[in-house]
């Protein structure tokens, strides 16, 4: 974690087999995220915005080149230390929630607790630290049909950073919200940035999304278009 | 995680009523099956035992060769002395006198001439001896349907249905006509003192059932019996004991080269039993062996089924960073939860319905009018010890492999279609 680099990708190229050709999914991409980023990923479809979000979730490898996620080095990551890392460092937001049906408000976000092993006592003061940051105490007793949209993505994302995470993962989160919800998820998102130093990395094409960045990689054909920062406040600010 | 896993079995049905329900029914049914077919099985033998061929049964070597024949000239004599000397030896058994014989049951009118006539079965048994087995070993009182039991000598019982046939009322006197133990003509009046069904077809038909010691008189066989049966105190027959009892007995009593000798034999030795009863062990171990593998393959299947429609959640837990190995762990340990609740609620129910089965029984004598087996008509469950187990085998072990099988697609499962599969 040189200078705070949380994640490099140094010729990160991933090709998928289709047939006896290969597809190009992503082509010699070199970028770096440095902690408390709050970045996008933009670009139509296919261009390799979530394989990119998968490779540095470790839950895909690259074909060639090296990715370095906190140290670890995603081209070499087994499976058990892939699940360890995805389990301690990294938070992940889907745009369909995922949240686990039968389980409480409560118990969805305690359950990365759970596979970590932390003491009842402790787990119940982090998964009512993450329901309040998601202003969500209320509704821990809640199962995920009882939740309108908004909610069970505000439960998801008190699951993503229960464990304190550097590093979030958000494939579309607002795609199955209101712009309202929306706004509220994202300035969620940003508050916790902001007060926690968590590193956002988003893969959107939402345009509220957008407005919240305040770094905005355009990735087409797998290649990276435009790496923009704006150092001006935003949107959520 | 243990109470956590719980919770989802207990909240979800689907994944903890269906396939409960399914474990539960599949166990059930095993245990059923199994204490179904020992009890057909068990009915046999206890008929078998109760009516024809004893635990053991000693007769004269003679008597034995052609035992179909009922030969009482060919009895062995001396027969009390014989009982001593066996129950001296062998006091883990009690040992009983029985003389069958065939012969014609004749009713006269009032002026003496035959009213009715018809051809009885009948076995003399050893009925008022407060020590007797008999009445217990032919359920006299549960098979009584008209009359009563012989409280006196002279007195017999006949089946209803030989009754009903020929007219014949408790309280009518009748004329057993037979062949004395020397080959001479008998002839001897009795009092017909009640009817009895047996529900043993090939004994319903034609039975008369004496007292040995009117039947001593009446065929000229003082002292002596056609066979004497032995059975284990406790009623249940052990064929290892029995086969060491009747190799000892043999060996001190019986002279290969004197065929008015005793022979004593097994139970399996006689009436071809053995091969039967080999064969219908070997067929319903078959039955039940199919059956458990048909449960097994259901079982197998609601596991699978289980586990495939859990496929979101599995996806979820793999990328928020839950190992393969405690995911496939968990689900093991949910199928472990199941299997096991499963197998006991399932064995619960299956001892229930066996146990009514098996006080209660299925009566099946309309379907076996003409049957000559010795088969009671009153078809019951016997739950044995094997019958609290078999039901474990589909109920735990086929929910698990189904599971663990089914599991295996964990370790398959590309963690980099996660995001694209947990997005529809």
């Amino acid at each position: 974690m040189q200078n705070s680099i949380l994640i490099s990708t140094n010729n990160l190229t991933k090709r998928f087999p289709m047939g006896e050709d290969a597809v190009v999914a992503l082509d010699q991409v070199n970028l770096q995220f440095r902690k408390g980023e709050f970045a996008g990923l933009v670009g139509p479809s296919g261009s390799g915005k979530t394989t990119l979000l998968n490779i540095i979730g470790s839950l895909d490898v690259p074909s060639e080149g090296e990715v370095l996620v906190l140290g670890e080095a995603i081209e070499k990551i087994g499976h058990k230390a892939a699940a360890r890392l995805r389990n301690r460092h990294i938070g992940f937001i889907f745009q369909t929630f995922n949240l686990l049906p039968v389980y409480t408000a409560f118990e969805n976000v305690e359950f990365p607790l759970l596979l970590q092993r932390i003491p009842e006592s402790q787990r119940k003061k982090a998964v009512w630290e993450s329901l309040e940051w998601v202003g969500l105490t209320d509704k821990a007793k809640s199962r995920p049909s009882q939740l309108s949209g908004g909610q069970s993505q505000r439960v998801a994302i008190a699951r993503a950073m229960v464990k304190r995470p550097s590093i979030m993962l958000a494939d579309e989160p607002t795609a199955n919200l209101d712009a309202q919800n929306s706004h509220n998820i994202l300035q969620i998102m940003e508050r916790l940035n902001r007060e926690l130093q968590t590193t956002f990395i988003f893969s959107t094409h939402d345009e509220k999304v957008i407005q919240y960045l305040r770094r905005k990689i355009t990735l087409d054909d797998g290649r990276v278009a435009s790496d923009e920062t704006f150092t001006t406040e935003r949107a959520g600010s | 995680m243990i109470r956590f896993l719980l919770l989802g079995i207990l909240r979800d049905r689907s994944r903890s009523l269906f396939p409960l329900i399914v474990i539960i029914v599949g166990v059930a049914l095993t245990v059923i099956l199994q204490t179904w077919l020992s009890g057909m099985l068990d009915n046999m033998i206890q008929s078998s035992a109760n009516f024809m061929t004893g635990h053991s049964k000693i007769t004269t070597r003679a008597y034995a060769a052609e035992a179909q024949q009922m030969p009482n000239d060919l009895a062995l004599l001396g027969a009390d002395s014989l009982i001593a000397a066996a129950a001296g030896e062998f006091p883990e058994m009690i040992w009983t006198p029985r003389i069958r014989f065939g012969g014609l049951l004749d009713l006269p009118d009032s002026s003496g001439e035959t009213r009715a006539q018809g051809p009885v079965f009948g076995t003399a048994v050893d009925l008022f001896n407060p020590a007797s087995p008999e009445p217990k070993l032919l359920n006299l009182e549960q098979a009584l349907v008209r009359g009563r039991l012989p409280q006196f000598p002279g007195e017999i019982l006949i089946s209803e249905d030989f009754s009903r046939k020929l007219g014949i009322e408790p309280g009518d006197t009748a004329t057993l006509l037979s062949v004395t133990m020397y080959g001479s003509m008998a002839w001897y009046n009795f009092t017909i003192a009640g009817t009895i069904r047996f529900g043993v077809v090939a004994m319903d038909r034609g039975a008369m059932i004496a007292d040995i010691h009117d039947i001593r008189k009446a065929l000229d066989m003082e002292d002596a019996a056609g066979e004497i049966l032995g059975f284990f105190r406790d009623f249940q027959y052990n064929q290892t004991r029995a086969g060491e009892i009747a190799a000892d007995f043999n060996r001190h009593y019986s002279d290969p080269d004197d065929e008015f000798s005793p022979l004593m034999k097994t139970l399996r030795e006689q009436n071809n039993l053995a091969s039967l009863i080999d064969v219908l062990s070997w067929a319903l171990g078959g039955i039940i062996t199919i059956f458990l593998l048909v449960m097994f393959i259901v079982l197998w299947n609601a596991g699978l089924m289980g586990s495939l429609r859990r496929y979101g959640e599995i996806g979820v837990r793999l990328a928020i960073g839950e190992d393969r190995g405690h995911l496939y762990r968990s689900m093991l340990y949910e199928s472990v939860i199941l299997g096991i609740l499963g197998s006991l609620l399932g064995t619960a129910l299956g001892l229930a319905v066996s146990y009514y089965l098996q006080h209660q029984g299925i009566d099946i004598g309309s379907l076996i009018k003409n049957s000559s087996m010795m088969f009671s008509s009153v078809l019951r469950a016997r739950i044995t010890p094997l019958s609290y187990i078999i039901g474990f085998l589909p109920g735990v072990l086929a929910t698990v492999l189904g599971t663990a099988v089914s599991g295996i697609g964990i370790y398959k499962r590309q963690t980099s279609q996660l995001f694209k599969e947990l997005e529809t």
